[in-house]
């Protein structure tokens, strides 16, 4: 496993903060759903930063990564469904519930195959990740929300590719040599949240 | 000159000065949380002057009595003391000294705040260290009181009386102390068992031990979200205080379930974490 250096630290110290900032600073005009759903997110994001920087990349050994790391995506779309496109919430919670529950399944259940598992965590994330980085580009592109605010969906296609890096490895099938994932990750990380922080100053 | 460089490197490490530092925060956290004019450099710096003498002066005394534990385990061995770089005499007067400033220093802003600094130091020194923790595994209680005096002193300080709010944030402390000290020991159990200290790990065993810390993390947790709503903290503040209760929660809850080395060390260090990030809130968000 690489070690982690004191620049993967720093960038990881700096996601940390850039996600409390967004905790505190919250979103102007969300729902109080909307607004726990980011906390969530943007929560988990700050605990797994702080995690990686106590005990540096062999905490990504743990079967609870993936788990842990789909509840980001998972939750900041819920925020978003429920916020601006509140006709499919319903059956989109029912979506985050049921995927959420596979992953957990997939991943700690025994009997199940590694193509399952891979298959669940690809379309689980996958769709989370395309509703983060499509609604809101579609929103600034409409017109219906500030520009700026297509860089949440910057944030998202970053999400989605760090999700499935992350989730393919530990399946056993990485994309990428694992020393080059955990190279890029610590900036993946950052640079995500910086799309999202700035994203959602433009609200 | 060098003389007091060469006195100052030997005596530095006679403080701990990274849980010294923490327990300071802890104590200004608790002043500037009152709202005072924290303006108020001349006061503000005084509780820095006082707390620092008191809590490093505590920590030297039980230097001092430690010393024979210290040199049988191998994690403080090499202490100034154990190692021979000191003298006994020395340290005892350098602490007696040190802690009398910090209490005189204390007493003369205010008797109250006085008080409960001279009660850390006596909890810490007399009850904690020469009575009882040679003795039972519970004497971290009476650690964890004198732990909380910082906080209650900062805040009996900056209110004029002690309230509920000082309370519930010294036994928020309390119950964060087995979350910090239970870690420590199960990593460090050969040396205190070397050393004739008992802890819950040698008493108990790990599973109570896990248990125990897993739920005072909880109730850790959940006396620092009621303390910095009772001191106002804004809504957003208060998220990110709730999600970092709730990091340092589910981290026990998995120390519990699952322990391993490497969680049990991992949850060490956020404890630490939880504990100045969340001073620092109290600190600088009223």
């Amino acid at each position: 496993m690489k070690k982690m250096s004191m620049l993967d630290r720093i960038l990881l110290l700096i996601t940390g903060l850039l996600a409390a900032y967004q905790i505190v600073a919250g979103v102007d005009g969300a729902p109080a759903l909307s607004l726990w759903a980011y906390t969530v997110a943007f929560g988990v994001l700050l605990v797994a930063g702080l995690l990686l920087i106590i005990m540096g990349f062999e905490v990504l050994e743990s079967p609870l990564v993936v788990i842990v790391s789909t509840i980001i995506p998972l939750s900041l779309s819920l925020g978003l469904v429920n916020e601006y496109w509140h006709s499919m919430f319903l059956p989109y919670a029912i979506f985050v519930v049921i995927g959420f529950l596979a992953i957990v399944y997939t991943r700690l259940g025994s009997n199940v195959s590694k193509g399952m598992a891979t298959m669940t965590l690809v379309i689980v994330h996958g769709i989370a990740g395309l509703v983060i980085f499509l609604l809101p580009i579609i929103l600034a592109m409409k017109g219906a929300a500030p520009g700026g605010f297509a860089l949440v969906g910057v944030g998202g296609a970053l999400i989605g590719l760090g999700g499935m890096l992350l989730g393919f490895l530990k399946a056993g099938k990485p994309i990428l040599p694992q020393k080059t994932i955990l190279a890029v990750l610590p900036g993946l990380l950052l640079l995500m949240t910086l799309a999202f922080v700035a994203g959602f100053s433009f609200v | 000159m060098e003389f007091i460089k060469t006195k100052f490197r030997t005596y530095w490490p006679l403080i701990k000065s990274l849980q010294t530092a923490l327990l300071l925060i802890t104590g200004v956290a608790g002043f500037m949380s009152t709202r005072c004019p924290i303006l108020n450099w001349q006061t503000t710096l005084s509780v820095v002057g006082s707390l620092f003498l008191a809590i490093s002066g505590s920590t030297i005394l039980n230097m001092w009595y430690d010393r024979d534990i210290d040199a049988r385990m191998k994690r403080t061995q090499k202490r100034p003391l154990p190692s021979g770089q000191v003298s006994p005499r020395e340290v005892l007067l350098l602490g007696l000294l040190v802690s009398g400033a910090g209490v005189g220093w204390a007493l003369a802003m205010n008797w109250l705040y006085g008080l409960v600094v001279f009660a850390g130091i006596f909890f810490d020194v007399v009850v904690y260290t020469i009575w009882l923790k040679r003795r039972t595994p519970w004497s971290i209680v009476w650690g964890g009181v004198s732990g909380g005096m910082p906080v209650l002193a900062g805040r009996t300080l900056g209110t004029g009386h002690i309230e509920w709010i000082g309370i519930v944030l010294a036994l928020a402390i309390l119950f964060w102390i087995p979350t910090h000290i239970l870690t420590f020991s199960m990593r460090y159990r050969e040396d205190y068992a070397r050393a004739g200290v008992p802890t819950f790990p040698s008493v108990y065993g790990d599973r109570v031990t896990q248990i125990i810390i897993a739920f005072s993390s909880v109730v850790a947790s959940l006396l620092m979200i009621a303390a910095a709503y009772g001191i106002g903290l804004t809504m957003g503040y208060l998220r990110l205080m709730i999600v970092l209760s709730v990091g340092m929660l589910l981290l026990a809850i998995g120390s519990a379930t699952k322990p391993s080395e490497r969680t049990n060390f991992g949850l060490f260090k956020y404890a630490s974490l939880y504990m100045l990030g969340a001073m620092t809130l109290l600190m600088l968000v009223v």
